[in-house]
């Protein structure tokens, strides 16, 4: 997800508050930036907002990618809003995050130097116009599958965030939807750009659920603090089912030979992702990786004479106004 | 030049203009100095965008040739746009994109507050619409542009390089031909050449706070609005811009 293997961490704190904690968490109480927490909770949240924020913002990259090059004015105008949208998602996130006592800067330090993840999904490249409807019907549409749970997950502030993202999400995997569409009924060349696009971002939407429940090692702790609220593999099915006759509707075809109805489980059966190639890219040697993260310090480095800048003005009039009192 | 192609000209003027800006001001996308930038340029390179689709949309209906706003902004070779040639001007750093910004919308501002009392209902309801979307971008350039001349030793010398860099191309705003006369005849438009005085005291309050000052030499580059000489940096974004609809003419998007 555009949070994956997020690490929960372990708590050691006072048994009778951690008690009283988890009751307050069972019976569907919100957790507010002021309340008592355990140190694990507090900090898996911080690495769970702070990786998906940071998702959001080089998420923006391989959509920006598109932008200048978008094939009509209403095109160009809708992929600059959904981007906008992803920055202004990665806004709210990090202002979930800050409650928890980090701040935008220390979580953005963190991206920039590694120490940080952001999901796997961004490490692959965007290369013909149909990507951009791709992104959209199956990027947006497996984030939502994610971030629909988590509008109840227990921290009030990111149960919020997740509740406005939610709303733009879905009008994102529907406008993406569209522009595939219109791909896939087009011209021959157009139909080939959107096989094109479902056959290299099928795996890795796939892949964007997190590795396999027999695998994934942090999951049952941060269930129990419902801050995660689905099984990966639960989720990655929910998100098969549901793609696989929008695919059908386009006349696309999924590059899965072994998908196929299974009457018996009232679920589609398909193929796993390559589990090695996800490690790949999540240690750092995915296709875009080292693009990715630059361009992200380019920008900070490009950027720090004005933010520089901006802050000496504000001091500058402040101490003005101070002086003309 | 008749009434309906001088009104032609003066539309795809305004429709260039957006259109090649809102380009310029996309790139930024996912690369600016803070989030809250990215957002900002973001929104600013959305309303030039849906301002072109007016203007240019207007331009197609009243030419009558059966060309709609997307024909004319990708099927246009470079000597066919109109646009102010500031606003080709590449990005450089955030800060010349920032100057470039508020020179272009300090006169955008006041052309398009002209155009709210124009002859042609069509003209003045866009000019509505959009002078709101500008008088925002003018408040929020304007401050950065002030704040970023006053605020430490680095960002004051970029932004008067930046001034300088781009001053040879506001007089270019103020030249009229024979397609501004007759709009100005008919109370279509303004007389360019009439909102200098303006421009010159709007821009001089700004860059006083900022610190910055006016170079000396009015020498103005031109050739944009008239689209006898586009700088060289023209081509290269059409031939982004225009690269999928010029590869593939057969198809719908
Ligand atoms: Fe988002
Ligand atoms: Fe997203
Ligand atoms: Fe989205």
């Amino acid at each position: 997800m555009y949070a994956q293997m997020v690490k929960s961490e372990a708590t050691q704190e006072d048994p009778e508050k951690l008690t009283a904690f988890q009751a307050r968490i069972d019976a569907g109480e919100k957790i507010e930036p002021k309340d008592w927490m355990p140190e694990g909770y507090r900090k898996t949240l911080i690495r769970q907002i702070g990786q998906h924020a940071h998702s959001e913002i080089v998420g923006q990259l391989p959509e920006g990618n598109w932008i200048t090059r978008a094939p009509t004015l209403e095109r160009k105008a809708i992929l600059l809003a959904k981007v906008q949208d992803e920055a202004g998602h990665g806004l709210y996130l990090y202002c979930a995050a800050e409650t928890l006592g980090v701040s935008r800067d220390e979580l953005t330090e963190m991206l920039l130097d590694g120490r940080m993840k952001y999901s796997s999904i961004f490490n692959y490249p965007t290369l013909n116009w149909a990507d951009m409807g791709a992104v959209g019907w199956l990027v947006d549409g497996a984030a939502i599958m994610n971030q629909v749970p988590l509008q109840r997950t227990s921290f009030g502030p990111y149960s919020r965030a997740m509740i406005r993202v939610c709303k733009e999400e879905s009008f994102h995997q529907r406008q993406g939807y569209d522009a595939i569409r219109k791909m896939a009924e087009g011209t021959p060349a157009q139909k080939k750009m959107a096989q094109d696009a479902l056959n290299r971002m099928w795996y890795p939407s796939l892949m964007m659920f997190g590795p396999s429940d027999k695998d994934s090692v942090h999951s049952e702790q941060s269930m129990r603090w419902k801050i995660k609220m689905n099984t990966n593999d639960e989720l990655r099915q929910k998100f098969v089912d549901q793609t696989v006759p929008q695919a059908e509707f386009l006349g696309l075809t999924i590059p899965d030979p072994k998908l196929k109805w299974n009457e018996e489980r009232g679920h589609y059966d398909f193929s796993e992702p390559d589990w090695a190639e996800f490690h790949d890219v999540i240690r750092g040697n995915g296709p875009c990786n080292t693009d990715r993260l630059a361009a992200r310090n380019k920008a900070w480095e490009d950027g720090r004479w004005v933010r520089d800048a901006m802050l000496a003005h504000a001091r500058k009039k402040a101490a003005r106004k101070i002086a003309a009192e | 030049m008749t009434r309906d192609e001088a009104l032609v000209q003066g539309l795809v003027r305004l429709g260039d203009n957006t259109l090649i800006i809102g380009h310029r001001v996309s790139e930024w996308c996912g690369h600016s100095p803070v989030l809250e930038e990215d957002i900002a340029l973001a929104n600013i390179a959305l309303d030039m965008i849906g301002q072109t689709q007016l203007w240019l949309g207007l331009a197609g209906e009243i030419e009558g040739a059966g060309r709609d706003a997307d024909t004319l902004a990708f099927h246009r070779d470079a000597w066919d746009f109109r646009n102010l040639l500031l606003c080709e001007m590449p990005n450089g750093d955030f800060g010349r994109t920032m100057m470039r910004q508020f020179l272009f919308d300090a006169w955008h501002s006041i052309y398009l507050g002209r155009l709210l009392k124009s002859s042609d209902a069509r003209v003045a309801a866009i000019a509505e619409k959009a002078s709101k979307e500008v008088a925002y971008h003018l408040e929020r350039s304007a401050d950065t542009v002030v704040a970023l001349g006053d605020g430490t030793p680095e960002s004051h010398d970029r932004m008067q390089a930046a001034l300088d860099y781009l001053y040879p191309y506001v007089g270019e705003m103020f030249l009229s031909d024979e397609g501004d006369a007759v709009l100005a005849e008919a109370g279509i438009a303004p007389d360019p050449a009439s909102l200098r005085e303006e421009y010159d005291a709007l821009v001089g309050r700004v860059l006083d706070k900022a610190t910055l000052s006016v170079p000396e030499n009015r020498y103005a580059q031109k050739g944009g609005r008239t689209g006898t000489m586009h700088t060289e940096h023209l081509g290269h974004l059409l031939a982004q811009m225009q690269w999928l609809q010029r590869a593939y003419p057969d198809a719908t998007w």
